[in-house]
């Protein structure tokens, strides 16, 4: 099933080198994350070195080796996130998941990423999960959006 | 007939303008044939603090603007005010307390802007090319296209215009130098990758007046001779891509876009290319790079880009604020432009003034306006009546400029004069509550993240600087540590590869410069006089000036303050982690800070 999929964004894209970023991007969208398949099959139609697409995929915050959570906290840390102590809110989710930024769920629920301004400073500190956007978000708010995500009662 | 405009940017939209939109306009839905108004969905209007922000216009100049719009206010708002022309001042700007403003233009924020590069955004449906025509849009196509390329070069050379995108490069320098290659296919690149952490202004301008953005890319394409160009737009930025991508759609059916534009002979096409979000492509050539379908890694210069660029084809890379401003120029004169401004630095500016800043939102201002008038006049001043401390301008390459030098009038060449820089726009405002160091090590470690790590200098010497600056906040700073830093940046300065490691210690240089005194108290003090460095500060609360309210104690993530209603509450310092909750909350500003000893207590 995968295989196919992958190989279906694969065939898509012309065989031409510029499209390496945007087909890679898809199976990041589709598989939430990007397969040793999806480099291989790749590397064949635009034929060029494995490594390369490798080493973008790991050089592009877009593009993820590792499947990521089902949803995906971006937490912002902009420099008016920042300033408006985005830390702080850090530290509370990384407490209730028990998670670094970076890193997923053992339950494959919740991605922690720490982004650079989400454009919404007005609202700083801003939190965005999955499409939803969570402005002027204190500590003390953390778990109540966050139970929000959880099937299961975790928290 | 009257339009009502709801602002749909996306601080409004995290605020819940959808929820006021679809409200407004089912309440509207049975009006009589004579009030029912046209509802438009617009870009950023610019005052995201107050969002969503709704202004009712009639057919003249004059508009009702709200803001701070509810869901529960559509009813109210269609009744009086769209039926009946009344005003409901409680949803008005309050110039004081008792006097509403009705008008958009009365608003201290919006009464000494002027909009060039934010002409329309706010004011059209960016989804609409109707809208778009009908403030003048694609006539700066026209002309360039009666003017060709030496007319088109000769208004960009007399509108003084300079990149938007951090270098301040003269626009028609490089559409010159494009110009005057042989070698074809060129290239029109738009950089729409807005890396800045803090600054959201192209992004609004893709959202929410793209076909400017377009035009300006036509125009550029006439001037150069180019026939292919590419926006490449932030991964982050959703709402940017739809909007462009679907104005290139109507640009095109239009005949705007594509073969012989408007029967004159001249072809032009662009697509969108989705950014991967790393910071350092937002580089010139590394852009380019990424383009390809590489890593986004910065190439050696000389050659410059526009002498060969995309596939080694000559190639013209402008911001998108840049390439907004073009059609202004061809439509209304490369002169009309140059009247504004200073006289090395022509137009205008769009700035993100986010922060400590009362109104938060994107402002366009003449060139030369003062940081004063920026931050007090438009902006309001300091939030929670706190102390203005520092503005932080030019992203992570810019630098901290401190109370004393408000009066600076920002420019180009000012503005580096005094070791900031214009950078995208950028504009952090800082308060008695941000610590100068820490500020300084939040930059350096953004840009550790984002070096590229192909050059020596940019990735040890960032490696170095974070060490030191973490040293410094933890306590553990030493007698050299500045002259070290000192020493690591000018090296920086002289030998990195690219942009990025040449002004990467911009933000520890000008806070050593101004805030030496604070890097002072953290070496040999262990002290943080704002209260920012955990390790080195705790919080107490003045038992004269507490009211016993009891807000800290209920706000306190770390349980740390101690207390009963109506007596003066107790922080205890074991727990107190100075996350400023507290603080940022307290009525009476009863929270004061102190050194932290060696226990973790207080001394
Ligand atoms: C590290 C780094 C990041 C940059 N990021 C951006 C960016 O996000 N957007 C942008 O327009 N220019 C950015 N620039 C500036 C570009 O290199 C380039 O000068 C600009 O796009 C040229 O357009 P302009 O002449 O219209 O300003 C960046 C430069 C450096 C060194
Ligand atoms: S800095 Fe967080 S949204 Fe801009
Ligand atoms: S998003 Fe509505 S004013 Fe900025």
């Amino acid at each position: 099933m995968a295989n196919q999929e992958i190989s279906g964004i694969v065939m898509k894209y012309p065989q031409e080198r510029r499209f390496a970023l945007a087909a890679m991007q898809d199976m990041q969208r589709a598989l939430s994350y990007i397969p040793r398949e999806g480099l291989e099959l790749l590397a064949e139609h635009l034929q060029c070195p494995m490594a390369e697409l490798y080493s973008m995929a790991t050089f592009y915050k877009a593009l993820s080796l590792r499947p990521r959570g089902k949803h995906i906290i971006k937490l912002c840390n902009g420099t008016a996130c920042h300033i408006r102590g985005s830390v702080n809110l850090r530290k509370c989710v990384s407490e209730i998941l028990g998670i670094e930024a970076g890193e997923t769920t053992p339950d494959g629920l919740f991605t922690l990423e720490i982004v650079n301004c989400l454009g919404a400073c007005a609202s700083s500190p801003v939190i965005l999960i999955d499409d939803i956007f969570y402005g002027d978000v204190t500590a003390e708010q953390v778990p109540e959006i966050l139970s929000a995500y959880c099937e299961k009662e975790t928290i | 007939m009257k339009t009502v405009y709801v602002c749909c940017g996306t601080n409004c939209l995290a605020a819940g303008a959808k929820k006021v939109l679809s409200e407004l306009r089912q309440e509207c839905a049975g009006m009589e044939a004579e009030v029912l108004p046209r509802i438009k969905e617009t870009g950023c209007s610019g005052f995201c603090e107050y969002g969503p922000i709704v202004t009712i216009a009639d057919e003249g100049e004059n508009d009702i603007t709200y803001y701070r719009v509810k869901e529960s206010d559509a009813a109210e708002i269609a009744q009086k005010t769209i039926a009946k022309g009344e005003l409901i001042p409680r949803l008005c700007f309050h110039k004081d307390r008792n006097q509403p403003v009705a008008s958009k233009m009365e608003n201290p924020f919006y009464s000494s802007q002027k909009k060039i590069a934010l002409r329309n955004v706010g004011l059209i449906d960016p989804a609409d090319l109707q809208d778009y025509l009908a403030r003048g849009g694609y006539e700066g196509l026209k002309r360039a296209l009666e003017l060709g390329s030496e007319g088109v070069l000769e208004e960009m050379r007399l509108s003084g215009l300079r990149g938007r995108g951090g270098a301040g490069f003269p626009t028609a320098a490089k559409w010159e130098t494009g110009a005057k290659q042989k070698e074809f296919p060129k290239y029109i690149v738009c950089n729409g990758d807005e890396g800045d952490p803090g600054a959201f202004m192209d992004g609004s301008i893709m959202e929410g007046d793209p076909h400017s953005v377009i035009e300006g890319m036509l125009i550029a394409a006439i001037a150069v001779g180019s026939e292919q160009g590419f926006l490449y737009i932030r991964d982050e930025y959703v709402h940017a891509r739809r909007s462009i991508g679907k104005a290139l759609e109507e640009a095109k059916k239009a005949g705007f876009l594509g073969r012989n534009i408007l029967n004159s002979g001249f072809s032009f096409d662009a697509e969108i290319v989705r950014g991967g979000g790393a910071f350092v492509c937002g580089e010139g050539s590394a852009l380019l790079e990424s383009i390809e379908g590489k890593v986004g890694e910065p190439r050696h210069k000389p050659p410059r880009t526009s002498e060969v660029g995309l596939w080694r084809k000559p190639t013209v890379t402008n911001n998108v604020e840049t390439l907004a401003n073009v059609p202004f120029i061809l439509a209304k004169g490369g002169k009309a432009f140059a009247q504004i401004g200073t006289e090395g630095s022509k137009g205008t500016k769009v700035f993100a003034m986010v922060g400590k800043v009362k109104r938060t939102g994107l402002v366009e201002v003449p060139m030369g306006i003062t940081l004063h008038d920026l931050i007090f006049e438009i902006g309001g001043g300091i939030k929670n009546g706190r102390q203005f401390k520092a503005v932080q301008t030019g992203g992570p390459s810019g630098g901290c400029i401190p109370q004393s030098m408000l009066d600076l009038q920002v420019d180009f060449d000012n503005l580096t004069k005094f070791g900031a820089m214009m950078g995208s726009g950028g504009m952090i405002v800082m308060d008695d509550t941000s610590c100068m160091v820490e500020v300084a090590r939040y930059y350096v470690d953004f840009l550790c993240e984002e070096s590229c790590g192909k050059c020596t200098p940019c990735r040890e010497g960032l490696r170095q600087m974070r060490h030191i600056l973490t040293e410094i906040c933890e306590g553990r700073g030493q007698d050299g540590d500045l002259e070290t830093l000192e020493r690591i940046a000018r090296t920086m300065k002289d030998t990195a590869l690219c942009a990025l490691g040449r002004t990467a210690a911009n933000p520890v240089l000008s806070t050593i410069r101004y805030f030496r005194e604070e890097y002072n108290a953290h070496i040999h003090d262990k002290f943080c006089p704002a209260g920012v460095c955990s390790k080195l500060s705790v919080f107490k609360i003045d038992p004269e000036t507490c009211v016993g309210c009891g807000l800290c104690s209920t706000l306190c993530p770390a349980k740390a303050v101690i207390g009963e209603a109506k007596h003066p509450y107790r922080i205890d310092p074991q727990r107190c982690t100075t996350c400023g909750s507290c603080r940022n909350k307290c009525p009476k500003k009863a929270i004061i800070t102190e050194r932290r000893g060696e226990n973790g207590s207080k001394d």
